[in-house]
């Protein structure tokens, strides 16, 4: 396998060696991505498993006489049997294009230009993590995921396009867990995330965790399904805000009858003058470029102050049902969400939502009815009642059930001051690049059925 | 000659035993050395308002190398196979083996890695050399024409999903088992849409219909038929009132039952979750070791199974990643709890607990944790008519389209295509939005009839999400249409 410091050269040269191979009328786009990842598990504080894995593939788009196939491999890092890979995957292609039918909202490849973003860091052998890690989560009941190593994503076409993107970082997302007076399971979630590895810093992590966990072992308070004044912690904003990728802001989705916001867009509802969503790639957090090499706008306002300004536009959408695209990748989710901060100072949280509920994340949220906006899901982790501005103990787990209409609507009370950047920590096939950027909000009620 | 489904295959640049071979004299200190080589090629094509939208393949292929050093089982896996690459990954996971020993949850040995040699091939007849590109994009734009029964459908979506899996263990306890997979996942989906209002309906749910199986299972007759019913089932959904707000009796076809199976049955069984492994990820478990042998999970007529032995059903294989041979297990008899999806290591861990062979990973880059095969619900004695005739006050609902439930697995929620009312024994109004909601346990003690074994229908799911790092797994679930009392239901509107 080549050292992934040399892989861009590498990427140029399997590149050059592709293009060299089209023939008239045939185009090519190349989106590489690699990673070279120590993940370890942790249970106990204890390491429960252990991989390292070093990936490295590349998708081929390829163009002809009005079509397109899409084709991915994995490759060996090794020049003379990746070039074969590559070769036998062309020529397959250029075979199955003889007999597919036309594509009508074929996007034509063409040359978006270059960007070059590379993010160095000052990570610790996967070795030194573990110790570092078991060695300070020693004593507490500590569940979690170490993941590190650097990550690439690259793109190129035969029009002379090239984006290169590559980061180094790691992240601890890990949970916490101690027993209540009531002998219920208590746990709080924490991520520590960074691409420069610090004792000193996971250990504040774990001690600010270790002082929630705390007041999590008071009495467990019963609360019944009803309707609450709700105080919602960057941690669950991340988890109602993930909604926002299920097509709810996608002008396809929308077209095709799986968009939640339809209503919002037909001007049939509004959301509060407080709710501003966007797109921020000055995060830095994802690469702007999507597949097609398409760089999208540093900023691109989709929901403000209420109301529908935009909706993610795919190339494809845009030449399906004549729209202008926005940069957006095919999926047309939102690759770096950002939701404005509001005026509510986070320390004075509790006490503006004086009796209610303070949830610090949710999980496994899904729509009850996608029409009207409607999703459920659970309270998970640091979530209490409180009363008059003070906590009272944790809760059990209780269900919600309510519209975005009235969550980011007519219930939508204030939003923090402050914001945090939730990195992303899904691992599905490989590690996920990005992030949100999220503050915290107060409602004046939500419903909770179970 | 025209042009078959069938991709270009890479040749193997080195033979798996000259690879363990290979890593065995790279790391004599290793008290065992595993090589899983997998290779898997994903098909997807989609059309969808008689438009090709997707004409794509992942081939993925790799290896992971598995030590065992002073009790401590490391893992690296790389596409990179040559004998380079394999020596880096060889030192890699040893590297990391040697310092996380010293920090393990638990002692494991070899025995965790049993010698078995053996071969499993999913049941095919007509391979992916057997069907041409063109007859087949043929058949997905025929079938979205199909789904297509007025203008009011803005999206008539037919896509095939065909999963060839290629997976050779070898160890230097002499295990050698090659098994070979053909899986095919089809979605046929209408949505109809009026307004600011819309619904769908699918063949059975999203990507419901999984199998092992090859070409023999495309009857384009039948298809096209199940195309043209999804619909205009959709037309009426949107025309349909909303689901009632109210306890009522819930009869639930196979197609919803293998969301209730697959998240109150089989997730909160998985040995991995109940040892506290997954606690940071998609949660814990209600369920405790004492309660293995003790618990009444549900009434009496209710008996589950670990089932890997079905044919054609999208999870069957002869032997799990651990080497552990499969076979069939009673995980819940007559509603009593018997036994957890644990594979050896979960076993060894908690040694009061029978397990079974469900030591499963995505792929070559992850390594095996505890996971749902097959797991079914038997057949019982009524029939889905019988169970629509006892019925006073009840609601029929059929596929799946939302599901929700908690880290413990206790309180979930679960949203259907389409549901129908069924009064005074007969099937009336269709409604939209059906939802209804309840706790596992209680939930299941409400089971009051079983429909019998012609009534049995098998379907899955390619992407059930769990494990840190994130793995993605193909889960069966065959099941009767079953009948459940006075259960929470209630439809959309905000």
């Amino acid at each position: 396998m080549i050292s992934f410091s040399q892989l861009e050269k590498y990427f140029e040269q399997l590149s050059d060696f592709a293009f060299s191979q089209l023939q008239r009328g045939e185009h090519l786009g190349l989106n590489l991505a690699g990673e070279e990842q120590d993940y370890v598990r942790f249970s106990q504080a204890k390491v429960r498993q252990n991989t390292s894995v070093t990936q490295l593939d590349v998708e081929m788009i390829f163009q002809s006489k009005g079509r397109k196939t899409s084709s991915t491999t994995s490759l060996l890092g090794h020049e003379k049997e990746d070039q074969a890979r590559l070769a036998a995957l062309l020529e397959r292609a250029r075979q199955e294009v003889e007999v597919l039918p036309p594509d009508p909202y074929l996007v034509p490849m063409m040359n978006h230009g270059s960007s070059r973003s590379q993010h160095h860091g000052r990570l610790l052998s996967a070795g030194d993590a573990v110790k570092d890690i078991a060695q300070t989560a020693a004593g507490s009941d500590f569940a979690g995921l170490y993941a590190g190593g650097p990550m690439i994503r690259a793109n190129k076409n035969s029009l002379g396009q090239s984006h290169w993107f590559s980061t180094e970082s790691f992240f601890v997302d890990y949970s916490l867990f101690a027993v209540n007076s009531n002998q219920e399971n208590k746990a709080v979630k924490g991520v520590y995330s960074d691409s420069q590895w610090s004792t000193a810093e996971l250990a504040k992590h774990l001690q600010n965790s270790k002082n929630q966990l705390a007041l999590l072992q008071k009495p467990t308070v019963t609360v019944k399904p009803g309707s609450y004044r709700t105080f919602f912690a960057p941690g669950a904003m991340a988890e109602i805000s993930s909604m926002m990728s299920w097509g709810a802001l996608s002008f396809s989705a929308m077209k095709r009858g799986t968009c939640a916001l339809t209503k919002l867009y037909n001007g049939e509802v509004r959301l509060s003058e407080k709710f501003t969503f966007k797109e921020n790639f000055r995060t830095g957090l994802s690469p702007r470029f999507n597949a097609l090499g398409e760089v999208a706008p540093d900023e691109l306002t989709l929901i403000k102050n209420g109301k529908l300004e935009n909706m993610l536009v795919s190339s494809r959408s845009a030449r399906q049902y004549g729209a202008t695209a926005n940069g957006a990748g095919e999926g047309e989710a939102p690759r770096s969400p950002e939701i404005a901060t509001g005026t509510l100072a986070e320390a004075h949280a509790l006490r503006e939502l004086g009796t209610g509920l303070s949830l610090s994340h949710l999980h496994y949220l899904n729509w009850s009815d996608i029409s009207a906006a409607r999703i459920t899901g659970m309270t998970r982790y640091a979530c209490f009642w409180v009363e008059n501005g003070e906590i009272v103990g944790p809760i059990k787990d209780l269900r919600f059930d309510d519209s975005l209409f009235r969550i980011f609507g007519s219930e939508l009370i204030d939003l923090t001051s402050e914001s945090v950047v939730d990195p992303a920590v899904s691992t599905y096939d490989a590690r996920a690049l990005g992030g949100k950027k999220l503050p915290g909000a107060l409602l004046g009620s939500l419903t909770f059925t179970l | 000659m025209e042009l078959t489904l069938a991709t270009p295959r890479s040749p193997a640049l080195l033979s798996s035993p000259q690879a363990l071979r290979l890593c065995q004299k790279e790391l004599p200190q290793a008290e065992w050395i595993g090589l899983r080589f997998h290779t898997e090629n994903t098909h997807t094509r989609s059309v969808r308002n008689e438009v090709c939208e997707e004409n794509s393949v992942v081939l993925s292929s790799g290896v992971m190398v598995e030590v065992l050093f002073q009790g401590h089982f490391g893992y690296a896996g790389t596409c990179d196979t040559t004998e380079s690459g394999l020596r880096t990954a060889a030192a890699r996971a040893m590297a990391l083996a040697q310092v996380a020993a010293s920090h393990q949850i638990h002692h494991f040995t070899v025995e965790q890695r049993p010698k078995s040699v053996g071969y499993y091939r999913s049941p095919v007849f007509q391979g992916l050399d057997d069907q041409t590109v063109k007859g087949f994009v043929d058949l997905l734009l025929a079938a979205s024409k199909a789904l297509k029964v007025s203008e009011q459908i803005v999206s008539a979506q037919a896509l095939v999903r065909l999963v060839e899996a290629d997976i050779h263990f070898v160890s230097s306890n002499g295990s050698d088992v090659r098994q070979q997979f053909l899986t095919v996942t089809t979605h046929f989906q209408a949505t109809a849409q009026d307004g600011s209002e819309s619904q769908y309906r699918s063949d059975k749910g999203n990507l419901a219909r999984n199998l092992q199986t090859g070409f023999e299972a495309f009857d384009q007759d039948d298809i096209l038929a199940r195309c043209e019913q999804a619909g205009r089932e959709a037309l009426l959904l949107l025309k349909a009132p909303n689901c009632p707000n109210e306890k009522m009796d819930l009869l639930l076809t196979p197609d919803q039952m293998l969301i209730q199976i697959h998240e109150s049955i089989g997730h909160p069984l998985e040995l991995d979750r109940i040892l506290g492994d997954e606690r940071n990820y998609a949660g814990w478990s209600f369920v405790k070791p004492e309660d293995f042998g003790r618990l009444q999970y549900g009434s009496p007529l209710m008996n589950v199974t670990f089932d890997p032995t079905v044919p054609g059903e999208i999870a069957s294989y002869n032997f799990d990643e651990g080497g552990a041979p499969a076979t069939r297990e009673f995980l819940i008899k007559e509603g009593k709890l018997q036994r957890g999806l644990g594979g050896l290591e979960s076993q060894d861990r908690l040694p009061s607990v029978p397990g079974v062979a469900n030591f499963r990973s995505a792929l070559w880059n992850r390594a095996p944790i505890d996971r749902m095969a097959n797991i079914n619900l038997e057949p019982g004695t009524s029939s889905l008519q019988k169970m629509i005739e006892q019925t006073q006050r009840g609601i029929l609902m059929q596929a799946n389209t939302s599901w929700s439930i908690d880290d413990y697995r206790n309180k979930f929620q679960f949203g259907c295509e389409h549901g129908q009312l069924i009064e005074d024994g007969r099937l009336t109004t269709v409604v939209k939005n059906p939802n209804y909601r309840g706790v596992t346990v209680p939930f299941w003690t409400r089971l009051q009839a079983v429909g019998g074994a012609d009534e049995v229908e098998i379907y899955g799911s390619p992407f059930c999400g769990k494990g840190e790092p994130n793995q993605i797994i193909r889960v069966g679930h065959a099941s009767p249409p079953c009948l459940f009392r006075q259960v929470e239901v209630f439809g959309g509107g905000t």
